[in-house]
């Protein structure tokens, strides 16, 4: 397939978007402050940090006019920063277009709103200042992976997120279980990176830059084969970063960290970074059929694997991360199919990050009323206790759902709708994947706030703060009203095609169509299924047995297991044999050539007994031998 | 006529030689070391007669010295390790071996 | 101005100076002062270097043997200077640190710093000594101060560590010293001089075996697999201080020989033996990491680690051949990596250096949830152990880059293999920094002070160069560029003459 028509970068000053690198060095600014500061910034760490992010929005909102204020065609401006390394990256660039600009908004835009949640949510922890510097770290690098303009910056940010997602999980480190999910995560990302740099060392071979406009213009320039590799090394990469198969297991553990990052970036924003990757990279991907092919069964085999695990989760976090893993399986599944799925996947990805860090942050307030429970089985009931909470909460789940009119029926529609048309067996297998979601998140639902108390005799629930409260009905407002506005007359697709082309056709939006009435139907059916198994029915205080499938899902389809028996053991195996033979062979070798030389010498010395006369024996008969060779010569 | 100084020499000299090897007492082994000094002069004197040279001679000297010098540290030496060791056998001076 | 001798000749008096102050207190100072006016002329000749100018600049040329054509002979290109400033810079941090580490002993402790200033003389003459024979000599006698400071100040091992330094280096430069008279009686020009000497051996058969003379005297020196035993050693048993100048400094020397003497001297035997090189190069970097993450002991697991990165930079080294098209990304990065590797290793040494101080200890298993009770040393130890596996916006990631990004272009499959070691990178030390650092507090660290303000000092200016250089790494890059562009220039005129040559020979 050609790739699409992606309009070229003008270099651009002045305005806002010549500023536009504030959006990132502000809430550095912040991280920098709280984190050199120390406990003199401790009362006014938390403020200064929502000011820094809410800033950073501000700036963003107004590049964002700037960038409205030019034709489409022109609506890709480039800003130079600074020289970096000569040769190789030249400047140190940022890329403003409508792909980017969507990112920041989003990332600023929710971001301050889960900043704003924090201050309530981490008041009565001793390290809050800290938190808020690690999520100001977090929020100037994934702007800058967003806004580079090049390979090697944007895993500048790629990595700078990795970081700050290792400090947020293992936030609580003195919790052997956070200090090791956030090792894991770093790990296995670390992974995904190694496909990342290799599939960066190919493009600078290929193509000579590293920089967007002088690899995607030109992907023409390289051969299939080529791209293909570059295509499915960059796949390793997102697969990483997004949770997406195999490398998914680092995503539930990371469910250790506190509730609002687990929101804002292992939902919202970063681990969507996946698929920026990919879209942003469009122009390769659209020269392989195979790469894309691959996109697409990864996909979609996540975003099954994700809605199976997270109906037999009953942490309630886990049950959502495991939504958020097959929620991205979607936006890759779409992403994989080329230009018709690119605005998509963006739309999805970004009510997603609406609805789905409403969801988180509502079971944060939950988990805030409950004493930090996260078993669903002590819930129960909540609904007439948290009524704010419970409101919000019911609108981001019927968004998650695809519940006719609201954002999330839009855009996975729209994803079944482009996968159907691109291949049946993957639409019809997305459409199952939304059934499922219907059932999971229903049951998540009713088991929280539906049926009896069963509660902890210790606690006593009540409604969050206004400054937790606040955050969760705003992010319900757009979990209720963006879809609609992104979907309907194509508004998204049109204003993103300068950044990643336009499909060959615009899709028309059918509520009518056959895909999208067996969505509904499918989805009905799981939250009927999952009313009378968990609304209607008892829920047991402990979890059943379940069939061997129960065990399957609960053990997240046996991911860390592979990775243990596969990797883990091998490894450890390997290392203790790697330090072995460097103990006993290579040092070995060097330890047992000096025992030689020394041993060869003991027994040597042992000739000088200390006997004069022994002596004066060996200097006669070397005199004799002398004078007997003399002779012998002298006579030849 | 040379021919009998010389075996004379020779005698001396093997006397002394097996001497050194064989006695353990630190003073016969000296005197066997002088033994064989005067084996050595002997057979330099010889030569120097049959050949009209004196630079036989002359040697036969500097070696006189040499052992007059030699006598008077190895006495010393010798003294020395009886005073520490009581024992003037040259087998128990072993302590440098190794 | 001598400037070169001028920088030596500080050291070296400064040294004399610290060995008759009869206070250590006032010897201390004394020896931080003297290293800070090294370096404050070290940085006054950087200024003045031109980048675009001559190759060689603030050259010296002393007869000093005439009867062997041997001269005192001293010059720097970029890749010496940025070099020479990484010891000079180092020789401070390393002072300040070191404040308190000679005192456990009974040795005298002006000694050790004195030691330290006849080093950093030693260390910058290395690098800017244009005569090989100067060069083998210094290169030589800067084991004697180190074999002190390891024997002498070092743990509980110190003299077996210290007399494996000395013989493993000892039997090297031996052989290079062979090569060094071979090399010498070849040329037939009674002459050292390194610019002399380029292109003099034509013959490829003898140029292997001087090579390899030069080589193995490098790799026991950088270390590369297998020559790396020793390192782990005398890193584990040498006082911190003296271990960021071993690992930091004179290990450069070994890669920093490669590519200034193998390279240049040997261009036709470097070609032949790149491949051998490259595969030892990057068996160190999964070899040494993945040993690494088998260590107990945090020194050894540092000292591991290097194995693992100098096999990098000599992957980038031996990148730089001719019809490479990334030899000057993967020679430049290699440079850079050497300057950036100081401050890494050197930051993780200090920072292990000040914990193990504390608790007495180099166990990993003596520690636990270090950060609850001292989070200033568990945040800088982070720091540098993230540099140490490359994250990006810190200065290592830049040049591990340039390196892989440039073999690439030279070998793909060996530039793969070795991009897994960043995985491996994070295991080892994310591994070390949570049995350490997280968890719940160990009983015998509850009462761990944090760093104090001589120890932030020593901190804080390794870590400011490591961020910045990390996104502004130019200043180095324009130093380092035109300096790696004449050696590469170097390397393959020199084989063309020497392919005409051949092609000459052959003819007739």
């Amino acid at each position: 397939m050609e790739p699409a028509e992606i309009a070229s970068i003008a270099q651009h000053s002045g305005g806002a978007i010549g500023v536009a690198w504030l959006m990132i060095a502000l809430p550095l600014v912040g991280a920098a402050v709280l984190l050199l500061g120390g406990r003199r910034t401790d009362k006014f760490g938390h403020l200064l940090g929502v000011l820094m992010a809410v800033a950073s929005f501000v700036v963003g909102a107004l590049v964002f006019v700037q960038l409205l204020g030019f034709a489409p065609g022109e609506r890709r401006r480039g800003v130079t920063l600074f020289e970096f390394i000569p040769g190789l990256v030249d400047n140190v660039g940022l890329l403003v277009d409508p792909l980017s600009i969507s990112f920041c908004l989003l990332i600023t835009g929710v971001g301050s709103l889960i900043h704003i949640y924090s201050i309530g949510y981490m008041a009565h922890d001793p390290a809050r200042r800290r938190f808020f510097a690690y999520l100001n770290l977090f929020v100037a690098a994934m702007l800058l992976l967003v806004l580079a303009d090049n390979y090697l910056i944007l895993f500048v940010g790629w990595e700078g997120v990795g970081l700050a997602s290792y400090l947020l999980i293992g936030f609580w480190q003195h919790k052997p279980s956070a200090a090791t999910a956030a090792k894991k995560a770093f790990i296995v990302n670390r992974v995904g990176d190694v496909g990342l740099l290799i599939a960066m060392f190919t493009i600078f071979a290929t193509f000579h830059s590293l920089t967007f406009s002088g690899v995607l213009d030109r992907t023409g320039d390289a051969s299939q084969g080529t791209l293909t590799a570059i295509g499915l090394l960059l796949l390793v990469g997102a697969c990483g970063k997004s949770a997406q198969l195999p490398l998914q297991a680092w995503l539930l553990d990371a469910m250790e960290g506190p509730t609002p990052v687990s929101a804002l970036i292992h939902a919202a924003t970063m681990v969507t970074a996946g698929v920026y990757l990919i879209v942003r990279s469009g122009p390769i991907f659209e020269g392989t059929g195979t790469a894309q092919l691959v996109v697409t069964i990864v996909g979609v085999a996540t975003l099954l694997a994700g809605a199976i695990i997270g109906t037999a989760k009953d942490d309630i976090k886990k049950a959502l991360a495991g939504s958020t893993m097959s929620q991205i399986g979607y936006m890759v599944l779409a992403a994989g199919v080329g230009p018709a799925g690119y605005a998509f996947a963006i739309a999805h990805l970004i009510t997603h990050g609406f609805f789905k860090a409403n969801l988180f942050l509502g079971a944060g307030s939950v988990m805030h009323a409950m004493n930090d429970e996260v078993d669903m089985r002590k819930y129960g009931g909540l609904r007439t206790v948290m009524p704010i909470t419970f409101a919000t909460f019911l609108i981001g789940y019927l968004a998650i759902i695809g519940f006719p009119l609201l954002s999330g029926y839009f855009t996975k529609d729209g994803i079944i709708e482009t996968a159907m048309e691109h291949s049946a067996v993957l639409g019809w297998l997305a459409v199952l994947g939304a059934g499922i979601t219907g059932f999971y998140m229903s049951r998540l639902v009713f088991m929280t706030f539906f049926g009896k108390k069963r509660w902890d005799a210790k606690a006593h629930p009540h409604e969050s703060p206004a400054v937790m409260t606040w955050p969760l009905i705003l992010l319900s407002i757009g979990s209720i009203g963006l879809g609609a506005f992104l979907i309907l007359g194509n508004r998204f697709m049109i204003f993103l095609s300068p950044a990643v082309g336009a499909p060959a056709h615009s899709p028309a939006f059918n509520p009518f169509s056959v895909p999208g009435l067996a969505t509904l139907a499918l989805v009905a059916v799981g939250a009927v299924f999952a009313w009378m198994r968990y609304g209607a029915a008892e829920v047991p205080a402990t979890a059943p047995r379940g069939s061997f499938l129960t065990t399957f899902a609960r053990r997240d389809l046996y991911g860390d297991a592979l990775n243990e028996a596969l990797f883990m053991r091998p490894g450890q195996w390997l290392t203790r044999l790697a330090v072995f033979f460097d103990n006993r062979g290579v040092d070995g070798l060097v330890n047992g050539l000096a025992a030689f030389i020394g041993g060869t010498s003991g027994r040597v010395r042992r000739i000088q007994t200390g006997f004069v006369r022994s002596y004066a024996l060996s200097i006669f008969v070397g005199a004799a031998v002398l004078v007997g060779a003399w002779f012998v010569v002298g006579n030849l | 006529m040379t021919t009998h100084y010389l075996v004379l020499s020779a005698l001396l000299f093997a006397i002394g030689g097996v001497g050194v090897l064989v006695r353990r007492n630190a003073i016969v082994v000296f005197m066997c070391v002088e033994l064989m000094l005067n084996a050595c002069n002997l057979a330099f004197v010889t030569f120097a007669r049959q050949n009209g040279s004196l630079d036989g001679q002359v040697i036969a000297f500097f070696v006189m010295i040499v052992a007059a010098a030699e006598v008077v540290i190895g006495l010393a030496i010798i003294v020395t390790i009886f005073r520490t060791r009581r024992s003037a056998s040259v087998d128990d001076a072993s302590l440098l071996k190794h | 101005m001598p400037w070169l001798s001028t920088l030596m000749g500080v050291s070296v008096l400064g040294a004399l100076g610290v060995t008759l102050i009869r206070n250590d207190k006032l010897a201390k100072q004394f020896t931080l002062l003297v290293s800070l006016i090294v370096l404050a002329l070290t940085v006054t000749m950087a200024v003045q270097f031109s980048p675009n100018g001559d190759q060689w600049q603030f050259q010296e040329n002393h007869s000093w043997i005439p009867a062997f054509g041997i001269n005192y002979s001293l010059a720097v290109d970029g890749i010496a200077l940025v070099l020479i400033l990484l010891s000079v810079i180092l020789v401070p941090i390393v002072v300040l640190a070191s404040w308190h580490d000679a005192e456990k002993g009974k040795r005298s402790v002006r000694t050790y710093f004195s030691l330290i200033l006849v080093l950093e003389a030693m260390m910058i003459g290395v690098f800017a000594a244009t005569d090989v024979f100067l060069f083998y000599v210094l290169f030589e006698a800067m084991l004697i101060p180190m074999y002190f400071m390891i024997g002498s100040y070092g743990g509980a091992q110190r003299s077996y560590a210290a007399v494996k330094f000395l013989l493993y280096s000892l039997f090297g430069g031996l052989l290079m010293l062979v090569a060094v008279i071979a090399l010498y009686s070849i040329a037939g020009k009674n002459t050292f001089m390194l610019s002399d000497l380029i292109g003099t051996v034509q013959d490829v058969n003898t140029q292997k075996w001087l090579f390899l003379g030069f080589f193995i005297a490098f790799a026991i020196k950088a270390p590369l697999w297998p020559f790396h035993t020793w390192l782990p050693d005398a890193a584990a048993q040498a006082p911190a201080g003296a271990a960021v100048l071993l690992v930091g400094v004179l290990d450069k020397v070994g890669t920093f020989g490669m590519l200034r003497f193998c390279l240049q001297l040997f261009p036709e035997a470097s070609a032949y033996f790149t491949p051998l090189v490259i595969v030892l190069a990057v068996i160190g970097v999964i070899y040494g990491a993945i040993v690494a993450i088998g260590q107990t002991d945090m020194m050894r697991l540092i000292a591991y680690t290097s194995v693992s990165h100098f096999g990098v930079i000599t992957l980038g080294v031996f990148a730089m051949t001719k019809g490479n098209p990334g030899a000057q990304d993967a020679g430049a990065g290699a440079t850079l990596y050497m300057v950036n590797h100081g401050f890494s290793t050197g930051a993780l040494f200090l920072i292990v250096g000040f914990l193990i101080y504390r608790r007495g200890s180099q166990f990993i298993a003596d520690y636990g949830g270090v950060q609850k009770v001292a989070p200033i040393l568990a945040g800088t130890f982070l720091v540098a152990g993230l540099s140490s596996l490359s994250l990006p916006g810190l200065s290592t990631f830049v040049s591990e880059f340039m390196v892989l990004s440039g073999a690439f272009r030279l070998h793909v499959p060996a530039a793969a293999i070795a991009t897994i070691g960043v995985i491996l990178a994070a295991i080892y030390i994310l591994w070390m920094y949570q049995r350490t650092m997280n968890g719940p507090t160990a009983e015998s660290v509850k009462t761990l002070p944090d760093l104090n303000a001589r120890e932030k000092w020593v901190v804080a200016p390794l870590v400011a160069l490591l961020l910045v250089f990390g996104f502004y790494p130019k200043p180095l890059l324009d130093v380092i560029n035109p300096a790696v562009k004449d050696t590469l220039s170097s390397v393959s005129v020199t084989a063309d003459q020497a392919a005409a040559a051949t092609g000459v020979k052959e003819g007739k």
